[in-house]
């Protein structure tokens, strides 16, 4: 999948580098990139979606991911997909599924408090408040605004990062319109999968959106305009 | 709070990687440490209690013009500012190594001690990445987060090596 992933965690006194949860997490994400990345020709994904190796046979968290897709691809007309470009690749899913139990196993093992994130995709996890910056497709370098809350997700897809890599199922094409859409949720699976496929619809975002329950999204357009869902202002920090 | 900065994979290891630049070919053969694929291994940035000084290697210590700090401000630093060095971070383009200056815990400004300039590609992509991600963290700092979604450009070695100096400052 290729990103950069970084853990915001409370210091254990005397606890190295590594170890511990947190090197449990990141173990995770290794096996994650082993299992599911579609540009390693061993992983289950790749041998998988050419039909090479037999579900049963792959790990079974590619099962729970392929249902996972499903639900979403079904919620979402179509606009999710697992087949992006063409071939088996389940990454829009993927990456913040692994994010999300990321932080999960850093829970599971303790810790009341912490941030992943990965790419800019966050799971923040505790009671306290957490702040995160929305970057602004259209100046670089600056924030469109702050996003508060507690124990919830955010993931932002647009055009900003690495030039256009979201294509409208339907077209084939980059969406129109947006510059960039973030989705807040609770978990970041889901969220995450969320502001993709809500992306790719371009225009008919907000009204799908609009009609998602537990989720709330802001957007950019790419003339600098902006809309959110009614729900979005409690996030506005 | 410790922050830790994980490179999990290494498809974007490097600066360059934050561009679609397809032209661009490696010059020099530098380890990748951000994790190559099958490398299972995560490079946890670690502070290094090593010289300060920039290391040696292939042409990074030719200027380039641009709008940021290149090579250190140690020496050139008012009252009350100190300067923080990150490790030098390996890519696939060559060595990244970046400079914090800070007055009263607060980093007032970011200096690249060490980056790619091994083809004119670099060049032209250090000029323009240096400025945003230096630009990034000043207003990351400013507005008080705790992170950035939808960051706009990834520079694992850039990232690597502010870590390693945030760690140092702590």
């Amino acid at each position: 999948m290729g990103t950069v992933v970084s853990f915001d965690v409370p210091a254990r006194a005397g606890e190295p580098r590594g170890d511990g949860p947190l090197g449990r997490a990141v173990r995770w994400l290794h096996w994650v990139d082993a299992t599911f990345s579609p540009y390693r020709d061993d992983s289950d994904v790749s041998q998988f979606g050419r039909g090479a190796r037999p579900l049963a046979q792959c790990a079974p968290e590619l099962a729970e991911v392929l249902e996972a897709c499903a639900a979403i691809s079904a919620r979402s007309g179509g606009y999710f997909t697992t087949t992006p470009g063409g071939s088996f690749d389940p990454s829009g899913y993927v990456k913040g599924w692994a994010i999300e139990r990321a932080a999960a196993i850093l829970t599971a093992a303790g810790s009341a408090e912490h941030s992943v994130n990965g790419g800019g995709d966050v799971q923040c996890t505790g009671e306290r408040v957490w702040r995160v910056g929305i970057a602004d497709p259209l100046r670089p370098g600056r924030l469109a605004l702050v996003v508060t809350g507690q124990d919830f997700a955010v993931a932002t897809s647009g055009v900003a990062e690495r030039g256009a890599h979201i294509i409208d199922p339907y077209t084939g094409q980059p969406p129109a319109g947006l510059a960039s859409l973030t989705v807040v949720g609770a978990r970041l699976a889901e969220t995450d999968a969320y502001a993709t496929a809500a992306f790719a619809m371009g225009s008919g975002a907000r009204d799908w959106l609009e009609g998602l329950d537990g989720f709330e999204a802001f957007a950019i357009t790419a003339a600098g305009a902006t809309w959110q869902t009614s729900g979005f202002a409690r996030y506005a920090g | 709070m410790r922050r830790v900065i994980l490179a999990v994979t290494g498809t974007i290891a490097g600066l360059v990687a934050l561009l679609s630049f397809k032209s661009h070919v490696p010059s020099s053969p530098v380890a990748a440490t951000a994790g190559g694929p099958g490398s299972g291994s995560s490079s946890a940035s670690s502070p290094s209690s090593a010289s300060t000084s920039p290391p040696r290697g292939g042409g990074q210590t030719e200027a380039v013009p641009g709008a940021f700090p290149q090579g250190s401000l140690a020496g050139t630093l008012p009252a009350g500012e100190t300067a923080v060095n990150g490790k030098v971070a390996s890519t696939s383009y060559g060595p990244v190594q970046i400079q914090l200056i800070e007055r009263s815990g607060k980093i007032v400004k970011v200096a690249v001690l060490v980056q790619p300039l091994n083809t004119l590609n670099d060049i032209q992509i250090g000029k323009f990445a240096f400025p945003k991600l230096i630009s990034e963290t000043l207003t990351a700092q400013d507005a008080k987060i705790d992170a950035v979604s939808g960051a706009t450009y990834t520079s694992a070695g850039y990232v690597q090596s502010l870590q390693s100096a945030l760690d140092k400052q702590h």
